[in-house]
C-alpha cells in the first residue's frame, strides 16, 4: 500500500502519552517530598515541565490531524510511543544526577518500562525513594502497556476506532491478540481492572508479612509488571520465607494470560481449566521446580529450603520478573540450563511477562509434530489445533517468522556486545536477559551483579533489545523499513 | 445495545459502520476469517469465526446477553435458521433476518413466530419499491420521505431548459409559486449549503424540501413533464426485476424485461404473465435498439454487474430516454460516478441497511434521538428527523433569533398535521417533528446539537 503515513495522528497520540507520563510523575514527586529529598523532587518537577512543553509543542503541530489510521500507523505509534516514553522518563534520573550518564539513565528507564529489570546501578539502596518508586512504577505501567492505559481513559479517535486493535496487538504480547468485549475501551478497562486488583492483593499480602508500605508497593509493582527492580541490593534474599513465597505465587499469577482471569470473572471456569497454554505453563513450572530442587538439594540444609529457592527462581525466570532469593549463578550447570530454557520460553501470551511465550512454544511444538507427520503421511491434510479450535495458517506463519526474527536479533546483538570482551556466558545471558525482559543473567551479569560495566554501544544494543523484546519485535523493526520514513 | 451481526458482507459491513458509530456494542459472525479480520481492523467491534446458525458459535458470540440479532448472510435458509436458533437461545432477543427469495416471503411474515423472526428485510423488494416510486415521479432523481409522509426531499438536476437556472435562490418563490426550500446543492461533486444570494447554474443538483402535496405543482412550474412513464425497459431479470414488475402491476405501465439466460426467461414468463420477457443480451446496443429502448419512457438497469448497468444507462441517455434508473451494488458512493449521466442511483444494500438502522433507532427510542436519518447525494448530505422534546432548547423562539451551527439547516417543521417550510418567523414547539439537513462533516446526535451556542 502506498499512502502517506498519518504522522500527525501519531504525534497526537504520543502527545497524549507524554501528558500521561507527566501525570504519572506526580506521585513520585510527592514521595520525594515525603522523604525530604529536595533534589529528586526538583528533578521530577523539571522533568514534568519538559515533558509537558514537549507534549504542548506536539499538540500544537498536530492540531489538524486526520483520522485515517491503519495497521502500519498502529505499529509505528507503538514504537514511537515507547521510545518517547523512555527518553523522557529517563530525565528524572539524569537531572537529579543520581545516574550521571544519560545513556545509563535511558537504559535504566527502558529496563523499567519494558519490565526487564536489568540495572546499571551499583548501589540501589543509596537511591532516593522518589526515584526508586519511579523505577518500580515504570514496571507496573509498562507491564500492561501504556497505550492500553490511554485507551482505557480516553477515546482516541471518536469514530472508527477499529485501528485501536492494531495498537493493542502491537503492545500486548502473544501470537493472536484479540479484544475481550466489542468495545476497545471496555476491553482496556477490564484488563486494567484485573491488573489493579491483583496488584492490590499482592500489596496486602506483603504488608501482612511485615514488609514496609513503600517496599510493598515497589515490589508489588515489580511483580505485577514482571519487571524485577527491587529496593534492596540483594533483591529478595533478606526477606522472610513467607514474603518470598507470596512473591513466588504472584509472579506465577502475573505470568498467566489475563483473558483467563476475565473468563474466571464470567464464571467460565471450564474453559480456563481446559486451556492448553495454561496446561503447558503449569507443567513446565512444576517439572522445572522438581528437577531443580533435586539438583540443588546438596546446597541447602533442608529440602524445604531447596524447594523454596527452586520455586522462587523458576517463577522469577519463567515470568521474566528477575527477582532473586539466592545467587543462582552458583548453582550446578543442570539447574542453570533449565533456567536458560525458561528464559527462552517466557510466560503466557496476554500476560505481563516476556520471552517467546508459552503459546508460541505450543504452536511450534504442534507444527513440528505436523511436519514429522507429513514426512510419514505425505498426502494427509492436518490442521494445528489449540483448545480444539483450528489455528489459522497466518498465525502459524507469523509464529515461524517471529522465531526467525528472534534468533536473528539475538545473534546480531550477541555479536555486537561481544566486542566488550566479557565471557561468552556473560554476553549470551546478558542478551537473553534483556531481550526476554528478565533482568539478571549469569556470570558477570548474574543476580548479584549489574550491567554498568558494558560500553555505551553495548548498552544501546541492549536498549534496542529490551524494546524489541517487550513489543515483540515488529513495532521496533518497522523503524528499519524504508516505507516508514517515506515522505509521500 | 448489544448487537450480533451474522455475515460481514455488503449489508453486514454497512451496518457495522453505522451501528458502531451510533455507540452500540457489536459482535460480527462470519465463516471467513479474512472478512472478519478486515472488519475488526476498521471498526471497534469483535469478531467470531464460524457458522452463525450453529448453537456453539452463537454461544461464543454471546447471544445470551445480546439485545438484537441481525442475520445478513447471503443465504436465506441460513438466516432463517440462525434467527430461529438465536431466538431459541434467548427469548428476549429481537431478530432481523435478510430474506430475499420471493418464495419464502409469505412464510417469513406469516410464520414469523415459528422462525423467531421479528422483522424480515428484503433488499431487492425495497429497491423495487423505491424504483416504482421514482417511476411515478419522473423528473426527480431521488425522493426521501419524512414526517409520516408529509414532507419529501427531492433531488433534481438543473438542465438547459430549467427556468431556475441563472437565478438567485431568493427568486425561487416567484418562479415556482409554491412553498419549497432548497436545502443543499451539489456542484462538481462539492456540497454547498446555499443562502438567498446563491445563483443556480446548469448541471447543479438541487435538494429541495417540499410538502408531499406540492410535488406535482413543483414539477409543473419547473416545466418538467409530469407525464407518467408508460413503457419501461428493464435490463436484467433478477429478483429486483421480478419485484419491480409486481410493484408496477395495475399501474398501467408496460414492462419489458431483457434477460440473457433462457431458463430464467421461462421462469419469469411463468411468474409474470403481464410483462414482456425478451431473451437477449442487454449489453448489445443493437439489441436494445431493436427492442425499442429509444421509444421507452424509462430504462431501469438491474443486471448483476455494476459496470454493465453503467454502460447501459449511459447508452439509454444518448437515446434520449427521459428517465434512467441505475442499480449499483458496489460503487454507489464513488465520487467519479457523479459526473456520469446515470440518472437515479439505487443501492439495495444501502436501502436495506438504512431500514435496519431505522428499526434499531426506533427500538432504542432514546429521548431526543433521531427518528429517521437519510443520506442523500452519495452520502455527503444527511437529512435527520427529530421530535422536539420538553428539554429541547429555544422552544417558541423565532428562528431568526436563534443561532444554529454552520452547515445546519432546519428544512421543515410539522405540527400536528400542519406542515411549515420554515422562515425566519417560524418557531419550534414541543412535540413538533423537525427535519434538519446537514453535510456529513457535522455530527448531530440530538436536536440540541444543532444550536450554535
Amino acid at each position: 500500500m502506498r499512502y502517506a503515513m498519518n504522522y500527525k495522528q501519531i504525534g497526537k497520540i504520543i502527545a497524549f502519552i507524554l501528558i500521561l507520563e507527566a501525570v504519572f510523575m506526580v506521585p513520585a514527586w510527592g514521595i520525594s517530598l515525603l522523604y525530604h529529598e529536595a533534589n529528586a523532587a526538583f528533578a521530577f518537577l523539571k522533568s514534568q515541565l519538559i515533558v509537558l512543553v514537549a507534549a504542548g509543542i506536539l499538540l500544537a503541530i498536530t492540531r489538524d490531524a486526520k483520522h485515517n489510521f491503519y495497521a502500519k500507523e498502529g505499529l509505528v505509534t507503538t514504537g514511537f510511543t515507547w521510545i518517547a516514553l523512555s527518553l523522557f522518563g529517563a530525565l528524572p534520573f539524569w537531572i537529579s544526577r543520581e545516574i550521571p550518564s544519560y545513556v545509563d539513565a535511558v537504559f535504566e528507564t527502558v529496563s523499567g518500562f519494558t519490565t526487564t529489570g536489568s540495572s546499571i546501578l551499583t548501589n540501589v539502596e543509596a537511591m532516593d525513594h522518589g526515584l526508586l518508586y519511579w523505577r518500580s512504577f515504570s514496571h507496573w505501567v509498562g507491564g500492561m502497556g501504556v497505550l492500553v492505559f490511554l485507551m482505557a481513559i480516553v477515546p482516541l479517535a471518536g469514530k472508527n476506532e477499529g485501528f485501536t486493535l492494531h495498537i493493542l496487538r502491537a503492545e500486548s504480547p502473544g501470537p493472536s491478540v484479540g479484544k475481550l468485549v466489542p468495545r476497545m475501551r471496555q476491553t482496556a478497562k477490564i484488563l486494567y481492572l484485573i491488573y489493579v486488583v491483583l496488584t492490590v492483593l499482592d500489596v496486602v499480602f506483603l504488608l501482612l508479612g511485615g514488609m514496609s508500605l513503600f517496599d510493598s508497593i515497589c515490589h508489588a509493582f515489580g511483580t505485577a509488571g514482571t519487571g524485577g527492580f527491587g529496593v534492596k541490593a540483594d533483591s529478595f534474599a533478606s526477606y522472610s520465607p513467607y514474603l518470598q513465597n507470596v512473591t513466588t505465587v504472584f509472579m506465577l499469577l502475573f505470568g498467566v494470560n489475563f483473558s483467563c482471569y476475565y473468563l474466571l470473572l464470567l464464571k467460565r471456569v471450564k474453559e480456563v481449566l481446559r486451556d492448553e497454554e495454561l496446561h503447558l505453563y503449569v507443567i513446565i513450572v512444576v517439572v522445572s521446580i522438581l528437577l531443580i530442587t533435586w539438583n540443588i538439594s546438596g546446597l541447602y540444609t533442608t529440602i524445604g529450603e531447596s524447594l523454596r529457592h527452586a520455586a522462587f527462581q523458576v517463577a522469577t525466570v519463567i515470568s521474566t520478573t528477575g527477582y532473586a532469593t539466592t545467587d543462582f549463578d552458583l548453582w550446578p550447570s543442570f539447574s542453570k540450563s533449565i533456567l536458560l530454557f525458561l528464559m527462552l520460553s517466557g510466560a503466557c501470551a496476554g500476560s505481563t511477562g516476556g520471552g517467546i511465550k508459552v503459546a508460541r512454544l505450543l504452536l511450534l511444538m504442534k507444527s513440528l509434530r505436523r511436519n514429522f507427520h507429513a514426512v510419514l503421511h505425505p498426502s494427509e491434510i492436518r490442521k494445528v489445533r489449540v483448545n480444539g479450535v483450528p489455528v489459522d495458517e497466518k498465525v502459524m506463519n507469523n509464529v515461524n517468522g517471529y522465531l526467525i526474527a528472534y534468533v536473528a536479533i539475538i545473534t546480531f546483538s550477541f555479536l555486537l556486545i561481544s566486542l566488550d570482551g566479557f565471557s561468552m556466558e556473560t554476553n549470551f545471558s546478558a542478551i537473553m536477559a534483556t531481550f526476554n525482559n528478565i533482568g539478571p543473567g549469569f556470570a558477570a551479569v548474574g543476580p548479584t551483579c549489574n550491567f554498568s560495566a558494558y560500553s555505551t554501544l553495548s548498552k544501546i544494543v541492549m536498549i534496542f533489545d529490551m524494546l524489541a523484546g517487550r513489543l515483540e519485535i515488529l513495532p521496533i523493526l518497522v523503524f528499519f523499513s524504508k516505507s516508514t520514513w517515506k515522505k509521500n | 445495545m448489544k448487537i450480533l451481526i451474522a455475515g460481514g458482507g455488503k449489508i453486514g459491513a454497512s451496518l457495522t459502520e453505522q451501528l458502531t458509530n451510533e455507540g452500540h456494542e457489536l459482535t460480527v459472525i462470519d465463516c471467513d476469517s479474512d472478512v472478519l479480520e478486515n472488519l475488526i481492523g476498521r471498526y471497534d467491534v469483535i469478531g467470531v469465526t464460524g457458522n452463525a446458525a450453529s448453537m456453539s458459535v452463537l454461544e461464543t458470540a454471546g447471544v445470551k446477553d445480546a439485545d438484537l440479532f441481525i442475520a445478513a448472510t447471503d443465504m436465506d435458509e441460513v438466516n432463517m435458521l440462525a434467527c430461529m436458533t438465536a431466538h431459541g437461545m434467548n427469548s428476549n432477543l429481537t431478530t432481523i433476518g435478510r430474506i430475499r427469495n420471493p418464495e419464502y416471503r409469505s412464510q417469513a411474515f406469516e410464520m414469523r413466530d415459528i422462525f423467531g423472526l421479528t422483522m424480515a428485510v428484503n433488499p431487492e423488494q425495497r429497491a423495487a419499491r423505491e424504483i416504482a416510486r421514482l417511476l411515478r415521479f419522473p423528473g426527480f432523481l431521488s425522493i426521501d420521505t419524512f414526517a409520516k409522509g408529509y414532507v419529501e426531499i427531492v433531488e433534481l438536476k438543473v438542465d438547459g431548459k430549467n427556468p431556475l437556472r441563472n437565478n438567485p435562490l431568493s427568486k425561487l418563490q416567484d418562479i415556482i409559486h409554491t412553498q419549497v426550500l432548497v436545502c443543499a446543492v451539489q456542484r462538481n461533486g462539492e456540497t454547498i449549503m446555499p443562502d438567498g444570494n446563491f445563483i443556480i447554474r446548469e448541471n447543479d443538483l438541487l435538494f429541495i424540501t417540499a410538502a408531499t402535496d406540492h410535488l406535482t405543482t413543483l414539477l409543473k412550474n419547473l416545466g418538467i413533464i409530469t407525464k407518467k412513464a408508460r413503457r419501461v425497459v428493464i435490463a436484467g431479470g433478477g429478483r429486483i426485476s421480478y419485484y419491480l414488475v409486481k410493484e408496477l402491476e395495475g399501474t398501467g405501465i408496460d414492462c419489458t424485461i431483457v434477460e440473457n439466460n433462457p431458463a430464467r426467461c421461462r421462469e419469469l414468463a411463468e411468474m409474470l404473465p403481464d410483462a414482456t420477457i425478451v431473451e437477449g443480451d442487454a449489453s448489445s446496443q443493437e439489441f436494445l435498439d431493436m427492442e425499442g429502448v429509444g421509444a421507452s419512457d424509462a430504462v431501469v438497469t438491474l443486471t448483476g454487474l455494476d459496470e454493465l448497468n453503467i454502460v447501459i444507462s449511459l447508452y439509454a441517455n444518448t437515446r434520449n430516454v427521459s428517465q434512467v434508473i441505475t442499480k449499483l451494488s458496489h460503487a454507489e458512493n464513488n465520487k467519479i460516478l457523479g459526473s456520469l449521466e446515470l440518472g437515479s442511483i439505487i443501492s439495495p444494500k444501502e436501502l436495506a441497511s438504512f431500514a435496519i438502522v431505522r428499526y434499531v433507532r426506533a427500538m432504542q427510542n432514546q429521548q431526543g434521538s433521531a427518528v429517521a436519518v437519510h443520506r442523500l447525494g452519495g452520502g455527503r448530505i444527511e437529512a435527520i428527523e427529530f421530535i422536539a422534546e420538553k428539554d429541547t432548547r429555544h422552544l417558541g423562539e423565532k428562528l431568526k433569533d436563534i443561532h444554529t451551527r454552520n452547515n445546519v439547516l432546519i428544512v421543515s417543521i410539522l405540527r400536528g398535521d400542519k406542515l411549515e417550510i420554515p422562515s425566519g418567523n417560524s418557531c419550534i414547539k414541543k412535540g413538533d417533528s423537525v427535519v434538519i439537513v446537514t453535510n456529513s462533516d457535522v455530527h448531530i446526535n440530538q436536536l440540541n446539537d444543532i444550536f450554535g451556542d
